[in-house]
């Protein structure tokens, strides 16, 4: 009996693979078809695998008219003109270095022994046998820094969460992802959220904490639901519940629901969401990890931090920390999205430069023409030009260039864009999304889509310039969060490097 | 223990919106005033106080769609709003690569056209 892998990742589905899925089922009813997470190879989805003696053979991208042809090539010899020959050794997947999504794409996500027999909850039962100490050291050792945007070290956190006297600790995740052109949380959940269960599981071992709360998105309905199956099938296992794997220890986890709102992922308007309130932000201090959710002491970590976390454990934090440039240590799940030929997701270790992850994984636009910009780092990050790709991919050298890794999102836009436009809409963003507790944000943005309106008429071009940049320092300096705080990022940068698009000749440009 | 967002998202899982009188039950159910349920009522774009039409089609307007076109497939979707249909714009659906996305009643398109979106408005129409 032939085995036939077919991603059910939304992405997959939003191209047809349900489709592919149904139709090879019924010209092949003798074969076994496994519905996968998403190997990340998003421009080949539908990607069908087959098994074979060689290995798992790979095709795609698969489109409903092509089925009857590669049936008959599964029930033959395995050729067909969508072939891409072994999955595994194709260099775009070969040579990156999965650590989060080693088991992404391989089988079905919600089958708790493929789980296991592919090394899951090696990290928890090497954890449950070590003190809580020694797991929030391994985690430090490791050099592990969040992965949500601010790249804080994670092992710093736990340790104020677990010496924090309290009653109550919690464990809280942040699937937000609200960044435009980000997608790795929801490849995750989707496709193997059992791991983020495990890591959970480890952090709330580490800092005392017995109640974990994974923060979804709204616009995620397939991550919600394999989660929440996920669960169920963690808690059956005894992997999530009053004594996991007969040691006595206690934790469990449940979902929120988002309701719409990007402002929400930052972690004090997530925990006053999570208590059911308007998303508005908290002011820092008391820090989340001292007084966060109902006062109590938090964990707060994006998906991906906390997914990383059941390697580092079983594999050792040496392992992890050999990975990487300075000190951004193991590996980033780059997202490569927008106008690129070959949009996925490519998990290398940091230090890789902009323009490697762009031309060599990219393969450069869709549309076929240059380069003319590229966004990194979700909605607040900065703009770059073609010429600024050469930066490695590391928290402070993109920090020294004035742009942010944030939570990996690489958004690629050909050269008919208009970064006016762009900047414009940066700011737009800001007005819809602002929380409204403070004024720089909540009507600087509003400002700011005014004059930059009136910079694309051509009105008094360098006045108008002069009170943008007037407000982007306002904004910048007199936000209380990054929202407000880091909007100018995406516009000065527009500014700055794309003056002709502003109505501005290059020598008048300052700074 | 409920909470007051939590307490809406059901009302409106169990009618689709949040009627009126919903209000002043899920204040006394969280212990709340009528003006705190009514804030995040209003703070949260996915609440709503009035019946949904038939469709709903949320075009992503993030910039990875903006990359591949997203503004002109507003335009396009924008033809086919009528009385049952509804054309929305929304930030980012994590299709990011695929895009430009769109969602019609749940269901995700990726490399969404106009003709694709009529088409899904069409399967979509009780
Ligand atoms: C406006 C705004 C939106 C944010 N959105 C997210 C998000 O969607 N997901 C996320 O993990 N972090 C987001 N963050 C960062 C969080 O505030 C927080 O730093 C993070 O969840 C901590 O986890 P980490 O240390 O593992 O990164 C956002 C921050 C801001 C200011
Ligand atoms: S900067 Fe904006 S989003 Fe952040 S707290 Fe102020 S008003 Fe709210
Ligand atoms: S930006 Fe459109 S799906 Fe992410």
């Amino acid at each position: 009996m032939t085995t036939i892998y077919v991603p059910r990742d939304s992405a997959a589905q939003s191209v047809g693979a349900d489709a592919v899925a149904a139709h090879l089922a019924e010209l092949l009813p003798s074969a076994r078809i496994v519905r996968t997470g998403s190997r990340g190879m998003l421009w080949r989805e539908p990607l069908v695998e087959v098994d074979s003696p060689r290995g798992r053979v790979g095709f795609g991208p698969v489109t409903v008219d092509a089925v009857p042809s590669l049936a008959q090539a599964i029930a033959d010899d395995l050729t067909h003109p969508l072939g891409i020959g072994l999955v595994e050794e194709d260099p775009w997947l070969a040579e990156q270095t999965r650590w989060t999504f080693a088991r992404v794409g391989v089988d079905d996500p919600l089958d708790p022994d493929a789980f296991e027999a592919a090394g899951g909850l090696q990290g928890l039962r090497a954890a449950l046998g070590q003190s809580p100490d020694e797991v929030v050291a391994a985690v430090t050792e490791s050099g592990l820094r969040g992965r949500g945007g601010a790249g804080f070290p994670a092992g710093i956190k736990w340790q104020t969460v677990a010496a924090t006297p309290a009653d109550q600790r919690y464990v809280c995740v942040n699937a937000d992802e609200g960044d435009s052109g980000t997608y790795a949380d929801r490849i995750l959940l989707e496709g193997d959220p059992l791991t983020l269960l495990e890591g959970m599981a480890i952090a709330g071992h580490a800092t005392g904490a017995t109640v974990g709360i994974v923060y979804v998105r709204s616009e995620y309905p397939a991550a919600i639901a394999t989660l929440d199956a996920a669960i169920r099938i963690a808690r059956d296992r005894g992997w999530l519940g009053p004594d996991i794997l007969g040691t006595g220890t206690t934790f469990d986890v449940s979902v929120v629901v988002g309701a719409g709102s990007y402002v929400c992922g930052e972690e004090t308007a997530m925990l006053e969401s999570i208590e059911g309130h308007r998303g508005q932000v908290r002011a820092k201090p008391p820090l989340p990890a001292v007084e966060g959710l109902y006062g109590r002491p938090t964990v707060i970590n994006n998906v991906l931090t906390i997914a990383a976390v059941p390697g580092i454990v079983a594999r050792g934090p040496a392992e992890y920390a050999a990975l990487g440039t300075g000190r951004s240590r193991g590996t980033q799940a780059f997202q490569l999205a927008g106008n690129v030929a070959r949009g996925g997701l490519v998990e290398v270790p940091f230090g890789m430069t902009l323009r490697e992850l762009v031309e060599g994984y990219g393969a450069g636009t869709r549309s076929g023409r240059p380069v003319g910009a590229v966004q990194v780092g979700g909605p607040l990050g900065s703009y770059l030009r073609p010429d600024e790709l050469d930066v490695p991919t590391d928290y402070e050298e993109m920090a020294a260039i004035g742009a942010m890794l944030g939570h990996g999102g690489i958004v690629v836009f050909d050269d008919a864009v208009d970064m006016a436009e762009q900047a414009r809409f940066a700011m737009e963003f800001c007005a819809e999304e602002s929380c409204g507790k403070c004024t720089p944000c909540r009507i600087g943005s509003v400002r700011g889509v005014e004059v930059i309106d009136r910079i694309r008429l051509g009105e008094a071009v360098e006045e108008q310039v002069a009170v943008l940049t007037d407000l982007c320092e306002v904004m910048r300096d007199g936000s209380l969060c990054a929202m407000g705080g880091l909007t100018p990022q995406p516009v000065l940068s527009a500014l700055r490097g794309w003056p002709a698009h502003f109505g501005r000749q290059p020598q008048e440009v300052d700074g | 223990m409920t909470t007051i967002l939590a307490s809406l998202q059901a009302v409106q899982a169990e009618h689709g919106y949040v009627p009126d009188d919903a209000i002043a039950r899920v204040a006394e159910a969280c212990n709340a005033s009528r003006a705190d349920v009514y804030g995040v009522l209003t703070f949260y774009r996915d609440l709503r106080t009035t019946p949904p039409p038939a469709v709903t089609v949320r075009v992503c307007q993030g910039e990875a769609c903006q990359a591949v076109g997203a503004r002109a497939l507003m335009r396009q979707a924008s033809d086919l709003s009528s009385d049952h249909v509804a054309i929305d714009h929304v930030y980012c659906l994590g299709n990011c690569a695929l895009g430009p996305a769109c969602e019609v009643n749940g269901r995700l398109l990726g490399r969404a056209t106009g003709a694709s979106i009529a088409e899904a408005i069409q399967e979509a129409r009780p």
